[in-house]
């Protein structure tokens, strides 16, 4: 097995490369051996995923790359797979006997470098160093971004590789030196050899995995950066380039994890099973803002934001600054009860202003002003207690029911609302549209007088406006649990809201604006969660947090905002979405 | 018999083994990993397959004899059977599993046991016939003679 540090690398690559089998398998663990020491590399095999993964523990930074089985009985391959990309940052190469393109493509979004067929050929072996070089390269990328590449560049490309680690040797690249972990390195293993001046791969291990999830969770997803988790961490041989790295692929586990989670209804946040607060998840793209622990309402915010321009929209104070990231930064107290989000109605945010803004001239019929106090400080989104007044009108409106008014040529997808304000599991019919409004029956007590005032806005008829293409700013009764759809959705909601209320009796909705990809909807997340019976809108009766994301929405519309995700792929994100 | 006469024999039989479809290129791959590190490459290989093997065809017995066939456990252990079978080119057992999982899915019991028995009578054909090359082989190889790297010439 692995000589250590040396041994691989005193051959000529790739000959020596460590190679680790597994297979439950074995006459092809037998086959797989032979066939990988005719390759001239060193070979270990495995016949169980669990047993594998200790050897990995154990011999940190003993393999260059694992070749897997993806049917195992103790373990599912793919889990394997995702293990030791998190953990040990090392290749993998799934193999099976089906090549179904749904399972090499599973294998492919759980990051295998390579999917083989069995029966394997001989060829297909000689080439697995190649995925061990590539990341190498990317990790000396990683590295460099601050230092001179110069040097490794023309070594990797000249040199022949008969040579010693080319990239490896130390000499050349004065930036190994700089790596902490280099030092660490030698610490952890018991080589008495170190001379080698090779790079050493951090390896992830649970601890330190731990750590730095820790880190993220404190810092908030999405305001997560390597070096603020360098910080926090605080392990003085992990070096900045290693956290990115690391927090990279961590990215792209919760976004598969997120997929794998069908179950939730909602958006789904990103599930971190090492993230106890939602507001990290957040940070990862927007499927962690969906993600992230429906059943707490007070973390709409990273909900909603999550990666959506509405994490940060929702925020009222960060709105204006956030509309472009994607990866909104939930607040770091996610936790907080969604009041704590929702400023108290009374407040004016920063949110609420831009709503204000845009709707100066709406001075609309609508009397804002009434709701603020009656709008409980549930909204996630808790921005712009007036705001949200002022879409909770709408929105109101809406679900009362009974609004007849269709703005004409808008299409309008009616998610009932019934279901709405009778337990905020909206079965969310719509797969499409983030429809969560639920309402709340205080709300209707706020909206009866309003009515009136609020007649020129077209409503929907008792119905939780899904988003769709068009729609109507005043259905946007969004109490939607979902972060998701609600993000989207109140911002398109608010939008049309604000341009109807600017001129009310015209009760034309705009479409809404493109800008507004609920990108995030689209796809899996849509289809995922708009379960709002995943949502947990325990503080329903908050409509607060609903005009916050309006406000957000129509700063962000207003400016460009960046859209995860490519706004073509989600037709319905063209419009905007209600949130209902 | 004599050794030219014993290493003819063997490649005959060999090569109608391929005609026939009872092996295919993988066996040829294992006979080709053989070499003088590892003498008896091929025989361990394929015993531990047999080994295993059947093992995995008690197993399913078994599965397909309770009251209330499991067909994804079934299914699995096919599913296993159909990758070892691939190892060492047990081309027709191979297929027959193939066919054994389609019955599976059609959560069919009669078919599963009906294909249960044609994956047995293959498995039980490519043992034999396997058996019998190897005693050519040794007798070859008792004779003085060594056996020739299996070629592929039809």
């Amino acid at each position: 097995m692995e000589n250590g540090f040396s041994s691989p690398r005193s051959e000529s690559f790739p000959a020596g490369l460590r190679v680790l089998v597994v297979d439950d398998d074995p006459t092809w663990l037998k086959i797989l051996e032979k066939m990988l020491k005719k390759c001239a590399y060193e070979v270990t095999t495995c016949g169980l995923a669990r047993e594998a993964l200790n050897l990995l523990r154990e011999r940190k930074d003993g393999y260059d790359i694992v070749i897997s089985d993806v049917n195992m009985p103790d373990m599912d391959g793919f889990k394997l797979l995702e293990h030791v990309g998190l953990e040990m940052d090392l290749p993998v190469i799934m193999m099976s006997v089906d090549g179904e393109t749904s399972r090499v493509m599973k294998g492919v979004q759980h990051g295998a470098c390579d999917y083989l067929l069995k029966p394997i050929r001989m060829k297909e072996l000689r080439n697995i160093w190649q995925h061990v070089f590539r990341k190498k390269i990317h990790e000396i990328r990683d590295i460099d971004h601050h230092e001179s590449f110069e040097g490794i560049r023309l070594s990797i490309n000249g040199s022949e590789f008969s040579d010693d680690c080319i990239m490896f040797s130390g000499e050349d690249l004065t930036s190994f030196k700089k790596r902490k972990d280099f030092q660490n390195k030698y610490d952890e293993r018991d080589y008495g050899d170190h001379s080698s001046t090779k790079k050493h791969r951090v390896v992830w291990s649970v601890d330190l995995h731990q750590k730095f999830v820790k880190a993220v969770n404190q810092i908030g997803f999405d305001k997560v950066g390597p070096k603020k988790i360098l910080d926090l961490m605080n392990v003085p041989w992990l070096t900045r380039e290693n956290v990115a790295s690391h927090l990279q692929k961590y990215r792209l586990y919760l976004i598969r994890l997120q997929k794998e989670n069908d179950l939730k209804a909602s958006f789904g946040g990103i599930k971190h099973s090492d993230v106890p607060s939602k507001d990290t998840s957040g940070g990862f793209g927007l499927q962690s803002s969906i993600h992230t622990n429906q059943n707490d309402v007070a973390n709409d915010r990273d909900q909603f934001s999550g990666s959506n321009f509405y994490g940060q929209d929702l925020d009222a104070k960060n709105n204006e600054g956030d509309q472009e990231e994607i990866v909104s930064e939930p607040r770091p107290d996610s936790k907080k009860p969604l009041t704590a989000d929702v400023p108290d109605p009374q407040d004016t945010r920063s949110s609420q202003m831009s709503f204000d803004h845009s709707s100066a001239s709406l001075g609309s019929d609508v009397n804002y002003t009434e709701f603020d106090c009656s709008i409980p400080k549930q909204y996630p989104w808790s921005e712009c207690p007036e705001v949200q007044s002022k879409q909770e009108h709408k929105l109101l409106l809406q679900l009362e029911g009974g609004f007849s008014q269709q703005p004409p040529g808008v299409p309008q997808h009616y998610i009932e609302i019934d279901q709405l304000q009778s337990g905020r599991d909206t079965s969310s019919p719509i797969k499409n549209e983030p429809v969560l409004v639920e309402y709340k029956s205080h709300h209707e007590s706020h909206i009866s007088p309003k009515e009136t005032a609020i007649d020129n806005f077209s409503v929907q008829s008792k119905s939780l406006i899904a988003y769709h293409q068009s729609f109507e700013p005043s259905s946007t009764a969004i109490k939607s649990m979902k972060p998701q759809a609600v993000d989207l959705s109140c911002i398109t909601d608010l939008e049309s809201c604000q341009r109807n209320l600017i001129s009310p009796s015209d009760l034309t909705f705009p479409p809404f604006n493109e800008d507004l990809t609920v990108c995030w909807l689209q796809g899996d997340f849509l289809n995922k969660n708009f379960g709002l019976p995943n949502m947990e809108f325990a503080d329903y009766s908050d409509p607060g947090f609903i005009a916050d994301i309006p406000v957000h929405l129509y700063d962000t519309l207003t400016s460009d905002y960046e859209c995860p995700y490519d706004p073509t792929e989600y037709p319905i994100v063209d419009q905007g979405l209600f949130i209902l | 018999m004599e050794l030219g006469q014993m290493q003819g024999r063997l490649a005959e039989y060999t090569r109608s083994l391929y005609m026939e479809g009872i092996l295919d290129a993988q066996f040829l791959q294992l006979q080709q990993l053989q070499d003088e590190s590892n003498p008896d490459f091929v025989v361990e290989v394929v015993s531990l397959f047999f080994e295993d093997s059947e093992k995995l065809l008690n197993d399913i017995a078994r599965a397909l004899d309770q009251q209330s066939v499991d067909f994804k456990r079934v299914d699995a252990h096919v599913h296993q059977l159909k990758g070892s079978s691939a190892s060492v080119g047990a081309q027709r057992v191979k297929d027959a599993c193939v066919a054994f999982r389609n019955c599976c899915e059609e959560q069919n019991v009669e078919g599963c046991l009906r294909c249960l028995q044609q994956v047995k009578q293959e498995h039980y054909l490519v043992k034999n016939k396997l058996e019998t090359l190897f005693r050519l082989e040794q007798q070859i190889v008792a004779a003085g003679g060594s056996v020739p790297m299996a070629e592929m010439t039809f």
